[in-house]
């Protein structure tokens, strides 16, 4: 027994010492030995391979369905004047505009109807459909056996994912956040100066590429000019909790968030000794004037990092922008959005916080094949004059669905849980009544027809 | 392998559903993943909960009264097959279809459907006819607060006058059939085949 120990022992040493030095020391560095590429390129002949020979098999076998990503449904985007409008025109009576008639509710018939059968809204709130199979049993949808040789190849990715991709990202996730604790611990024990700002900076950023490295993430920035600078608050779209690491991997940012327990509250802590970052009590979130005072606060004080907040307040698929909340615009400062974007083929980051937590949902990023995506730093704006806090955010979040391809939603990401508010119901009834009450008058003072 | 919502479909089911409503097997099939999708307690029917869920629905001045139609009377719960057969009177006709073998029966989709679709909408208590108290209920769910109790009542003598033909008041399905557009129903009221 002794002897099988020792072994094991040895093993495990061997193993950790390959870890450290091809992955974290390099990692730590900024410098990539090019195995992730080679990894990537392999991963993607592959999953062309598999495209093509499942569409080969769905053209032999007719009886499956295709599935397509676009919706079921074309909609009319018809305003519902030129809706009901079209409705009326070859009405048997000729009526002079406005006024009420019967078929006036097929319109909302068929609004409701093609709601029914697809929603811009709901569909936010469960991952994206993929185009085609990437070789991962979660995307399965109605594919269904096709060839011996895909099998095989489904068969090894599970292999490579859970028994040795997976070990690998654990000890390198254990790793990161154990150095992110205990260097931020250490360089909080420094009193304050430039070095424990320039040291603080090295320890986050390294720990940040080592967890990167941990999901085997190629990000890619683009326009690195108009990156966040001291003193500004930077805006990006939400997928996941991921977000952080990959934003964080080309700069410091100070966080903004709500108090946790657990392993989360000991990060939390431990951070915020080596460089501000903004936590807040349970409490203090509801008082609206005492978070934002805060937060003016740390963007007055130009040696302190830029702020990173994400306005839209929930994770999002990934294929939209929803509205984003006007509290972080109404601070003042320069904003600078950043538009981020994943691949869903190679591993899908959005995390339904509805159907998984956060152990899971870690769990299943270390068994994706990747985390690829593309990082756009917009430029920097302001808000102008004349312009409230919510078009500014409005002109923010449509710069940020335009960079990233994404589709441009004024719905709250809240209604994930929450139901819609009434008073969207009251505004298409005024526009309802405006539209039967035009010509009522006048009909009443001419007397019946 | 296979995703979890299309397994529980089975072929017969699909196949039955098809002859009943007229749907292609891929839009059976995607439209069961919406079904699916839709039923957050997964027993495999919908309520009217599942239905207020979606958001542009819930904000529809009618949409209480589109959700209704898909609920037999009396009944809290909605099954795939009844789910289909509702969504069925807004297949498009597609152009084969208009030679079909008259023996057949009349589609779901036909214009009769669709229309006596519309006429239900109106008719709150199913009693075939449609009564001023109720076309003053639906017009009032379509106006809001924005209108006033007099304003609203000429509209609904008005309508009824115009409409009511043998005298009782009511507006009964031939007469609802007779004020209603002829192609304009075609047009806009399917939905329209995507990608």
């Amino acid at each position: 027994m002794e002897g099988a120990w020792e072994i094991a022992f040895v093993l495990f040493q061997v193993w950790l010492s390959i870890v450290v030095g091809l992955i974290v020391l390099p990692a730590m560095f900024g410098v990539s030995l090019g195995f992730t590429d080679i990894y990537i390129k392999v991963l993607v002949k592959t999953l062309e391979w598999a495209t093509l020979r499942i569409q080969r098999g769905q053209k032999e076998q007719p009886t499956l369905p295709s599935q397509s990503a676009n919706g079921i449904i074309e909609k009319d985007d018809g305003s519902m004047e030129e809706e009901i409008g079209e409705l009326r025109r070859s009405h048997p009576k000729n009526l002079a505009g406005g006024d009420f008639t019967m078929c006036d509710a097929f319109y909302f018939c068929k609004k409701g109807i093609e709601n029914i059968v697809e929603d811009q809204v709901t569909q936010r709130f469960t991952s994206e459909e993929l185009a085609s199979w990437n070789l991962l049993t979660r995307t399965n949808n109605n594919f269904r056996y096709i060839s011996v040789r895909l099998t095989i190849i489904w068969g090894l990715g599970v292999f490579i994912r859970y028994c040795i991709l997976l070990p690998l990202r654990i000890t390198l996730a254990v790793i990161g956040l154990s150095w992110l604790v205990i260097g931020t611990t250490l360089v909080g024990l420094l009193p304050s100066c430039n070095a424990k700002n320039w040291l603080s900076d090295l320890v986050h950023i390294t720990c940040y590429r080592i967890c990167a490295r941990g999901l085997s993430a190629t990000i890619r920035y683009h326009n690195k000019e108009n990156r966040p600078k001291k003193g500004g608050i930077c805006v990006a779209n939400h997928t996941s909790p991921i977000d952080i690491v990959i934003l964080a991997n080309d700069g410091c940012y100070a966080m903004v968030g709500q108090v946790h327990g657990g392993l989360m509250g000991v990060i939390q802590r431990s951070i915020v000794r080596s460089c501000p970052h903004v936590w807040f009590e349970r409490s203090e979130m509801k008082d609206r004037h005492a978070v934002a005072k805060r937060l003016k606060d740390h963007i007055a004080d130009k040696t302190k990092l830029p702020i990173l907040i994400f306005p839209e307040g929930t994770c999002i698929n990934n294929t939209s922008v929803m509205m984003f909340k006007k509290g972080s615009f109404e601070i003042g400062g320069t904003i600078y959005p950043v538009a981020i974007k994943y691949d869903p083929q190679f591993g899908d980051a959005f995390w339904n916080s509805a159907k998984y937590n956060m152990v899971s949902y870690l769990l299943r990023m270390m068994t994706s094949w990747a985390i690829v995506c593309n990082v756009w730093y917009l430029p920097p704006m302001t808000r102008q004059d004349g312009e409230d806090a919510v078009q500014f955010a409005n002109r923010v979040k449509s710069a940020i669905a335009h960079q990233g391809g994404l589709v441009d939603l004024s719905w709250d990401g809240g209604l994930k849980r929450e139901k819609v508010k009434e008073s969207f119901k009251e505004e298409q009834q005024k526009m309802y009544s405006s539209m039967i009450v035009g010509s009522d008058f006048h009909e009443a003072s001419v007397g019946p027809a | 392998m296979g995703s979890r919502a299309s397994s529980l479909l089975r072929e017969e089911d699909i196949e039955e559903i098809k002859k009943q409503t007229g749907f292609s097997h891929s839009q059976i099939t995607r439209l069961y993943s919406r079904f699916h999708s839709l039923d957050k307690g997964e027993n495999g029917a919908l309520s009217r909960e599942d239905f207020q869920r979606i958001p542009e629905l819930a904000i529809n001045p009618l949409g209480d009264r589109i959700i209704n139609a898909f609920f037999p009377e009396g009944e809290d719960q909605v099954n795939f097959r009844g789910f289909m057969r509702t969504l069925a009177h807004f297949r498009p006709v597609e152009d084969n279809e208009k030679n079909k073998d008259p023996t057949s029966g009349e589609p779901l989709n036909s214009r009769t459907n669709k229309l006596f679709f519309a006429f239900q909408l109106y008719d709150l208590d199913r009693d075939d006819k449609i009564s001023r108290d109720e076309l003053l209920q639906v017009l009032r769910m379509m106006v809001g607060v924005n209108i006033s109790d007099e304003q609203l009542g000429s509209i609904a003598d008005r309508t009824i006058q115009e409409a009511d033909t043998n005298g009782d008041m009511c507006i009964s399905f031939s007469e609802f059939t007779k004020v209603m557009p002829g192609k304009a129903i075609d047009i806009t009221a399917d939905l329209q085949n995507g990608a």
